[in-house]
């Protein structure tokens, strides 16, 4: 799971208000390498949630994305590539998300997050 | 003919491991899923501007469709309630990403992040009560309801659906219309059994013309060997707008049983040796409905 579906992933538990972000708790993580696109990232980078890519992307190990963003950042190569490998390079392969709220967790196992609710948290 | 899989069992259990690899080792699935994901893109509309964009498949299965969909430059996030099915996806090494999770609890996805969500052949399965704690309708509710909430403005959803009557495909669009969609159906090669396709084309936002019905297929678009009627090429959309807008009634193109084609039939029952009456100013005069 890479930390793009991470980032817009929430719990869908009954009564929770604000389910984002999950918690990463990491087991392994597998950096694999996709095409960079920069106009992918430019329009994608109006829709995530900045701050929980970063802290995402530090608990997965890599340091490198800068703590704040700005959109003019997008214009330098330097910040776009940073920001590819930290969206679409670290993959979850095992672990665990855990909700903020309930602290319910969601296993990963091979790179797939288990979401399916039980009947009373539906 | 064989009976719906959706008689037989819940969605989880009907694709088990067995299930899942016969699935996807059929050369005519693939082919079939590959054409099916191909016309649910052009009905999704996506604007041409190169640009890949993110998209949800819903009820990805072994990633067939999501095939397709990396092949067109998109991103996507795929969803399927079958481990066995998800297990099978990413032994074909899928690229996009594979959540196990029911659309009947909800998609928990972030608001307005998604650019486009297809389904192939899935969204019928919610109309099921296969657990006796199941409501069908809470779960068409929270499945229209949160996917309604991840698209982005203007965005729309395409679903092929495999409806079992008219019942649950009015079921499954009212909840639609429900949770805030526009749109209509869009049936492809309404007349041929075996081709026949029903598409649910949904769209975000105020109705507007990118939001009209696309136009549906019918026979004139391909060349058919297996087609043994000639007969009727109609091509029939029905258009569902929401509450505050009169319903518009889409004109049914009656490309044949026009004058034309009455009036060569008859030179053919000539031919052959018929009886028939002669051609005068009244032959294939529109009737009166009641006739």
């Amino acid at each position: 799971m890479r930390l793009l579906t991470h980032n817009m992933l929430s719990s869908n538990i009954k009564g929770v208000t604000n389910g984002f972000p999950l918690r990463i708790e990491v087991e392994k993580v597998v950096e694999k390498s996709v095409d960079f696109n920069p106009d992918f990232l430019k329009n994608m980078f109006a829709k995530i949630e900045y701050k929980a890519l970063v802290e995402a992307s530090r608990i997965m190990g890599y340091a490198e994305l800068p703590d704040h963003a700005e959109p003019s950042m997008l214009e330098s190569d330097d910040f776009l590539r940073k920001f590819h490998h930290a969206l679409m390079e670290l993959h979850l392969e095992e672990g665990t998300l855990v909700c903020p709220e309930t602290g319910r967790r969601f296993p990963v196992n091979k790179g797939v997050p288990n979401m399916l609710l039980h009947e009373d948290e539906v | 003919m064989t009976s719906r899989p959706e008689l037989k069992a819940p969605p989880e259990i009907f694709y088990n491991d067995e299930e899942a690899r016969k699935y996807t080792s059929s050369s005519r699935i693939i082919e079939i899923q590959a054409q099916l994901t191909e016309r649910a893109l052009e009905l999704l509309a996506l604007p041409d501007d190169g640009v890949p964009k993110l998209l949800l498949d819903i009820g990805c299965g072994s990633g067939l469709s999501g095939e397709t969909l990396t092949e067109s430059g998109h991103q996507w996030i795929g969803f399927d309630i079958s481990p066995s099915m998800l297990d099978v996806a990413l032994e074909r090494e899928a690229e996009g990403d594979l959540i196990l999770g029911d659309m009947g609890q909800g998609l928990g996805v972030r608001p307005g992040v998604i650019d486009g969500a297809i389904s192939i052949s899935a969204v019928q399965w919610l109309c099921n009560a296969d657990k006796s704690c199941h409501e069908p309708r809470k779960r068409l509710k929270s499945f229209f309801e949160s996917l309604y909430r991840c698209l982005a403005r203007g965005a729309r959803a395409v679903f092929q659906v495999y409806p079992e009557n008219l019942a649950q495909r009015e079921l499954i669009l009212g909840y639609a219309m429900r949770a805030g969609f526009a749109g209509g159906v869009v049936v492809d090669f309404p007349h041929s059994a075996k081709r026949r396709k029903e598409y649910l084309v949904l769209t975000c936002g105020p109705p507007s013309l990118s939001s009209a019905t696309p136009k549906a297929k019918g026979e004139d678009e391909e060349s058919c060997s297996d087609e043994e009627s000639s007969g009727d090429e109609e091509n029939q959309t029905v258009s569902i707008s929401d509450r505050h807008r009169p319903r518009k009634k889409q004109k049914l193109n009656k490309k044949v049983k026009g004058r034309e084609w009455v009036l060569r039939k008859k030179e053919q029952m000539r031919r052959k040796g018929n009886a028939v009456p002669q051609d005068t100013k009244y032959t294939a005069r529109k009737r009166k409905a009641r006739f």
